[in-house]
């Protein structure tokens, strides 16, 4: 091809691209930077009304948080639902596509279909629904347990369960989405490794521990960290079940984001909760490379 | 041929979205001046009756009703302040006025009523409408005036010894003592939501409690006033005489009223229409309201007179950035007269902000409604200054630590003095430059 | 012998978690259609003693929950359209128009996706108020229009497209946007299916962001009006499970629909990182 048709290309690449370029810088990276540059500064409800009443504070805000038992506390509620929950929905994902991978497995694709509904449903909506599974008295959840001994919980007035409880609905609605990546993963492992296998005298457990295994392992670091850093979001479950509580035991960061900022409006410390959000994800995004790295 | 097939398939789907985009807009007639007007909650969804009438009388406004969730209310409003995307007029709870007074958000009206024939400040309860006026000014005008009252069940208190309501905190808690028992049905006294902060500071009021100090620029929660509210407050629920739980997870309150797991309940007056809507015929006659027990001390001194409550209720505001706020007044005007407040009544159950309403046999003789009337009488402000609501959030999250067992009173309130002082900082600053501004 | 005991425990283990999946879903079906107050009975009703409408018809009639059902069907569908215009160009180009400085550009737009939403929402916000996009349409669709995830979804589809093909259009006469039009777009037809199935569906189910931005409650999207109802009306859960099917039905027809793309795109994304 000669150069005008590469003249050509170049500018049409540019025109292409300015569209998502331009929506991106202005309604994605300058709100980010802008982001940042906010929290160093105490801008808040007085200081919409009147610009002179904001000050720039420095790291003021990062200081005030880290002295904060209340993000201390959003913090370990959010890490208890990425470290606990991420994993658990990885190990719940694994078994459903083993099981749907499983040879004897009848109705495959309807099975399929039904583990990944909840994975599309509304989140608003299916919380609404699981509070009132979760309610002591008239809750599905109690009942069930009821019939074998388990004596009534306080799922969601219980400082100890909220959590769990929360993490039992994330994990129902999202195992299905990793599921369908841990099939395709299962399916590119060679069935002639099993047979050698099963040749070589390996029963079930050894075939899934020497062969399944290390097939999978590297779907299944990067489905464990991407799920771990998407679980870090966690919003809308404790905003619609618990507002947080009891005792800010649901209270994940970005509700804590979304109670300084969009409620209170103390818009320095939000975004100050906010880019520490993003530093933590970053690390769990270089652990995710890191582990990537090693793996080719 | 072909080629301009596709061409219009093109020009049709701009349009098609334009036609869908529409769905959403205001199908306003293009000469007639539209008001936004925020009502909250159930309020929101009855007046639109009203603003019929209204337009049949003015044939050149139509009337657009938004209905906001009383539980995002709040953060509504400020969410349209910083976005500038306020409504002309809005319902606004009288708590809420300094702050949007503070923010310069809404019009001063007091212009508007020395001029106008049907709003007079004679009409109002003085407490109500004191709170509308913000270092001097007025910002609202009452819609309904609102209170917290006990309701009660007659039968189960007669049945355990007490068929008059308690009128002290020391009967109160020995009525409550009566009708509490653990085990796997429990019963409890009263409820008292754990997230709701009305019940905390009522207490505090009637122990006389200023709730803030320094010019309102610190907390007075760890004084003794407050402490004792607070310790009754906590007591109730580490005896079980109050269940620990949020109003959310009451799964459907109207009917653990009726079953009796909980006889008493500190509510306002939109619960009157509930309860008769919701509760079954057999137990129509088998509640009743009354007005709120006293610290002893101050029902020994002053007898007959009832623990005060809180001076609540929803004002009506114009804001400063519409376009219509001659119209939005006239809307004010209207639903502020007598005969729209007596039909507001009828179908929401709030009480009329003004006092000739309340002649009506319908409201006079309502035996509910005489418990808030008495009520009215005793009623406070909460501190007028903007950042109320976020310290009375702060009331109830430390209460529910104090109650959950996961912090001592002590603590709680040690804690809660030191939230206030970190929200009212910036106020300490704003006082601080602007003194230094005008020695 | 033990082959037919395993296939039975599998099949087994794979109804039994079916059926635990599908419990809430069927709860909520089913005390959607019970009177009033019927759910908060013991024990627990698993199907309606006498299936109502009722609560069907006070979403509609009391609450206008159509409204907000078209709100979201709007938004989704603009955001959907406009997304995909505007991805399908970028990730085309990342793809097939090599230009100097091509592939940094892509990796620091892809070193982009790290950064969490939450970050620019409060300046996105205050951004929105200066164009006077607070509480409209036009506010809750911005941050779907550009995904980079989009982009890198298209670009790694289009990178399939043999240039021959393209090349052959260039010679005919053909412009480049009618080579992207006329040759491109016909096969890349597939990953923007699922491009414009994930879309929908991320922004029919979205919460957040159309929390903040919306005001008005007659522009509430549905699952921002059912949060909104859910506080107020605690008290009727038949009612909330109404307005809960409500809003998944929608979802989930798209998907089933759109079954075979949404699932090639969650692999492709998944396997190949």
């Amino acid at each position: 091809m000669s150069s005008r048709y590469e003249q050509a290309k170049t500018r049409a690449a540019w025109l292409f691209l300015t569209p998502a370029l331009v929506l991106l810088g202005v309604f994605f990276l300058l709100p980010v930077v802008g982001g940042i540059l906010l929290s160093l500064t105490d801008f808040d409800l007085y200081a919409v009304a009147d610009f002179d009443a904001a000050r720039f504070v420095g790291l003021a805000n990062y200081a005030q948080l880290l002295q904060d038992g209340s993000f201390w506390r959003a913090l370990t509620n959010t890490l208890q639902f990425v470290v606990i929950g991420g994993p658990l929905s990885v190990l719940v994902s694994l078994g459903a596509a083993m099981l749907l991978d499983h040879k004897a497995a009848r109705l495959r694709g309807v099975l399929r279909t039904v583990y990944f509904a909840p994975v599309v449903t509304t989140l608003v909506s299916v919380a609404i629904v699981w509070r009132y599974l979760y309610h002591p008295k008239y809750g599905l959840l109690n009942h069930l347990l009821g019939l074998v001994g388990i004596g009534p919980i306080d799922w969601l007035g219980d400082a100890r369960f909220a959590m769990p409880a929360i993490i039992l609905l994330a994990v129902w609605k999202n195992f299905g989405y990793n599921m369908l990546i841990f099939l395709a993963g299962l399916q590119t492992i060679p069935a002639e490794r099993y047979e050698a296998a099963a040749i070589d005298g390996a029963g079930a457990w050894q075939r899934f521990r020497h062969v399944t295994v290390p097939g999978l392992a590297p779907t299944a670091l990067f489905v464990g960290v991407t799920t771990m850093i998407g679980f870090f979001q966690l919003f809308a479950e404790p905003y619609v079940m618990t507002q947080g509580g009891p005792l800010g035991a649901t209270r994940s960061l970005v509700l804590l984001m979304y109670e300084e900022g969009f409620r209170w409006w103390r818009m320095g410390v939000s975004s100050a909760v906010a880019v520490l959000l993003l530093v933590i994800t970053l690390v769990f995004t270089l652990l995710q490379l890191r582990l990537r790295r090693s793996e080719t | 041929m072909r080629r301009a097939a596709r061409s219009t398939g093109r020009r049709l789907l701009p349009g098609a979205l334009l036609v869908l985009a529409c769905a959403g807009c205001d199908g306003g007639r293009r000469d007639a001046t539209t008001l936004r007007f925020w009502a909250m909650g159930r309020e929101g969804e009855m007046v639109q009756e009203l603003v019929r009438g209204f337009e049949a009388e003015h044939p050149g406004i139509l009337v657009d009703v938004q209905q906001i969730p009383w539980t995002a209310a709040h953060e509504k409003l400020l969410t349209a302040f910083v976005g500038r995307a306020t409504p002309d007029l809005a319902q606004l709870g009288n708590t809420w006025v300094a702050e949007f007074a503070a923010l310069r958000a809404l019009e001063p009206l007091d212009g508007r009523v020395a001029a106008s024939a049907t709003v007079d400040p004679a009409d109002h309860f003085a407490g109500i409408w004191d709170t509308n006026v913000i270092d001097g000014v007025l910002y609202g005008i009452p819609w309904y005036v609102d209170t917290r009252v006990l309701f009660y069940r007659s039968d189960l208190l007669a049945a355990a010894g007490y068929p008059e309501p308690p009128v002290t905190w020391n009967s109160w808690r020995a009525a409550m003592t009566a009708l509490s028992r653990g085990g796997a049905d429990p019963r409890y006294g009263t409820l008292l939501p754990v997230n709701e902060w009305a019940q905390p500071v009522i207490l505090g009021l009637q122990a006389g409690s200023p709730l803030l100090a320094e010019h309102e620029t610190a907390g007075a929660f760890a004084q003794p006033e407050f402490h004792r509210a607070f310790t009754f407050y906590v007591d109730l629920f580490r005896d079980g005489l109050a269940p620990p739980v949020s109003n959310n997870e009451v799964a459907n309150l109207y009917q653990e009223f009726g079953r009796g797991t909980f006889a008493m309940y500190i509510t306002g007056p939109w619960n009157i229409g509930e309860f008769r809507r919701r509760l079954p015929p057999e137990l129509q006659g088998s509640w009743r309201t009354a007005p709120l027990p006293a610290p002893d001390d101050r029902a020994a001194a002053d007898p007959g007179a009832p623990g005060v409550s809180l001076a609540g209720g929803s004002s009506l505001v114009v804001f400063g950035t519409s376009e219509h706020r001659d119209a939005a007044w006239q809307l004010v005007e209207y639903l502020a007269r007598p005969a729209q407040q007596q039909r507001f009544f009828e179908m929401t159950g709030n009480l009329p902000a003004h006092r000739a309403a309340w002649d009506n046999p319908a409201l006079g003789g309502d035996p509910y409604a005489a418990a808030f009337r008495r009520q009215l009488e005793y009623v406070v402000a909460t501190p007028k200054i903007p950042e109320w609501e976020q310290i009375a959030n702060q009331v109830w999250v430390r209460g529910e630590q104090a109650i959950r067992g996961a912090s001592t009173v002590d603590r709680a309130l040690a804690d809660l003095d030191a939230d206030v002082a970190r929200i009212l900082a910036k106020r300490r600053w704003l006082l601080a430059r602007q003194q230094e501004q005008t020695p | 012998m033990s082959r037919r005991w395993q296939a039975v425990a599998v099949n087994a283990a794979l109804i039994a978690g079916a059926l635990l999946t599908l419990m809430p879903l069927a709860w909520m079906t089913a005390a959607s259609f019970m009177q009033p107050g019927e759910a908060n009975t013991l024990p627990p009703p698993l199907l309606p003693a006498e299936p109502t409408l009722g609560n069907y018809v006070t979403l509609f009639t009391r609450l206008d929950m159509l409204r907000n059902f078209l709100n979201s069907a709007v938004v989704s569908v603009l955001a959907t359209v406009l997304s995909v215009v505007v991805v399908s160009l970028a990730g085309y180009a990342f793809a097939k128009l090599p230009f100097p400085g091509h592939e940094r550009l892509f990796r620091a737009l892809a070193s982009a996706l790290v950064v969490p939403a939450q970050v620019g929402m409060l300046p996105l916000f205050l951004l929105l108020r200066e164009l006077g996009l607070v509480n409209t349409y036009g506010g809750v669709l911005v941050p779907y229009l550009a995904s980079i995830f989009g982009i890198f979804l298209v670009r790694q589809y289009a990178l399939s497209v043999p240039d021959e093909l393209l090349d052959a259009a260039r010679v005919d006469g053909a412009s480049e946007l009618q080579v992207f039009r006329l040759v491109a777009v016909p096969i890349i037809k597939p990953i923007l299916v699922t491009l414009a199935a994930f879309t929908f569906l991320s922004a029919w189910n979205d919460f957040m962001w159309p929390l903040i931005v919306l005001a008005d409650s007659s522009l509430y999207t549905l699952p921002v009006a059912l949060a909104g109802l859910a506080g107020e009306h605690v008290q009727d859960t038949e009612l909330m499970m109404a307005g809960s099917l409500l809003t998944i039905l929608p979802a989930l027809a798209v998907f089933l629909v759109f079954q075979r793309s949404y699932v090639q795109g969650i692999t492709a994304g998944g396997v190949k990182g």
